[in-house]
């Protein structure tokens, strides 16, 4: 083959190619998902903590809910005040405590299991929202302390009590970090 | 009128893509576990192959024998086909979230189903005109949504039967596509071509 005729065939593909990328992005522009943005940052202000406290399957479920206006901004108790607070602000609303009827705020918390008496059930395992816990039957299990959010889904299901909620020693939790930052 | 009726039974029944040429087979296996995410793959294979069989017509006359470059084919019409599947995802991810979730990889993977390729190839060796080749590619793509529907519900119902255990799974899925390609045999005398 002689080399205009490559020179040719490069031009004609890289001509299309060009076209159906213009087309492509032009759409992608107008065709954007109908995700709503206000959702996304309502989540981003919530605790990440799965904990179903708020009587909504987790997080983002609880924001679509605000976002929907189906739920007040008071129910996430491991969010505490700063939740409200962060939440208030991005809604342009009143601040409020959290409504106690969906439980008592509490300081960041990790939950520790006492590998003494864990008798390896592995009933805490499919408890856990984020999957925090190591583990399989018969043997010991424990926590990875980065990965949990102290949720306490994982005590009604123990046999033994072995597991306990320590408080984290220092603020350091993302989901502490993500409330207090400005909206 | 009558030669595009003939070309779409032949297309959809006769010489259905799956069930006789044995074209796209992957999504026809792949996606045929719920009868909703098989629903959703006909429809955007429909629309895939449709687009993609226009575009590939035009593409193959107004620009690629003009210009003598007709070993370019399998390449242009590939990435045409890519760049519709790509049109398709993104309007189906902004109209129907939980389509697209439902269907997941295999909306990308009508890229690679061979049918679509197989139509606009096919299309360019027979020397279909503008309109054969739309009609050409939506029947197609009918025969493929009622062999994947059909397969879809079969499935279902296997799921519930009491099938040996020597033959869950895969294997009872390829024995009733065979079958479904011999009863779809019966179509052989419906139209000659």
């Amino acid at each position: 083959m002689n080399a205009p005729g490559v020179l040719q065939a490069t031009g004609v593909i890289a001509a299309i190619a060009a076209m159906l990328g213009a087309a492509l992005g032009w759409a992608a522009g107008r065709l954007r998902p109908n995700a709503d943005p206000l959702v996304e940052r309502i989540d981003a202000l919530l605790p990440q903590t799965q904990c179903g406290q708020c009587r909504y399957p987790g997080c983002r479920p609880y924001a679509l809910a605000i976002a929907r206006g189906e739920a007040d901004i008071d129910r996430c108790p491991p969010g505490g005040d700063a939740t409200v607070r962060a939440l208030a602000a991005l809604l342009g609303r009143d601040p409020r405590p959290v409504d106690a009827a969906f439980g008592k705020p509490k300081p960041p918390q990790v939950a520790f299991i006492d590998e003494e008496r864990c008798i390896g059930c592995a009933l805490c395992l499919p408890a856990c929202p984020v999957d925090a816990i190591v583990g399989a039957p018969r043997y010991v299990h424990t926590v990875i302390e980065s990965q949990c959010t102290g949720c306490e889904l994982c005590l009604p299901p123990c046999p033994v009590d072995c597991i306990e909620l320590r408080a984290l020693p220092v603020v350091t939790a993302p989901h502490a970090a993500a409330a207090m930052a400005p909206a | 009128m009558s030669d595009l009726l003939l070309l779409a039974v032949g297309a959809s029944l006769v010489n259905n893509f799956v069930l006789s040429n044995f074209l796209g087979l992957c999504p026809f296996v792949g996606v045929s576990r719920r009868f909703e995410a098989a629903a959703g793959m006909a429809l955007a294979t429909m629309l895939v192959l449709t687009l993609a069989s226009g575009l590939s017509y035009a593409a193959w006359h107004w620009i690629l024998l003009p210009l003598g470059l007709e070993y370019l084919r399998t390449l242009v019409f590939i990435l045409l086909v890519a760049a519709v599947v790509q049109l398709t995802e993104l309007f189906v991810r902004a109209t129907s979230p939980l389509l697209h979730e439902l269907l997941g990889v295999f909306l990308p993977l009508i890229t690679t189903n061979c049918a679509v390729l197989g139509v606009a190839l096919l299309n360019a060796e027979r020397q279909h005109d503008l309109l054969q080749s739309l009609v050409f590619g939506a029947a197609a793509a009918a025969g493929f949504g009622l062999a994947l529907l059909l397969f879809a519900a079969l499935r279902e119902r296997l799921d519930g039967g009491d099938v040996p255990a020597a033959f869950r799974g895969a294997p009872i899925a390829l024995v009733s596509a065979g079958l479904m390609a011999l009863a779809f045999m019966g179509f052989g005398g419906l139209a000659a071509r």
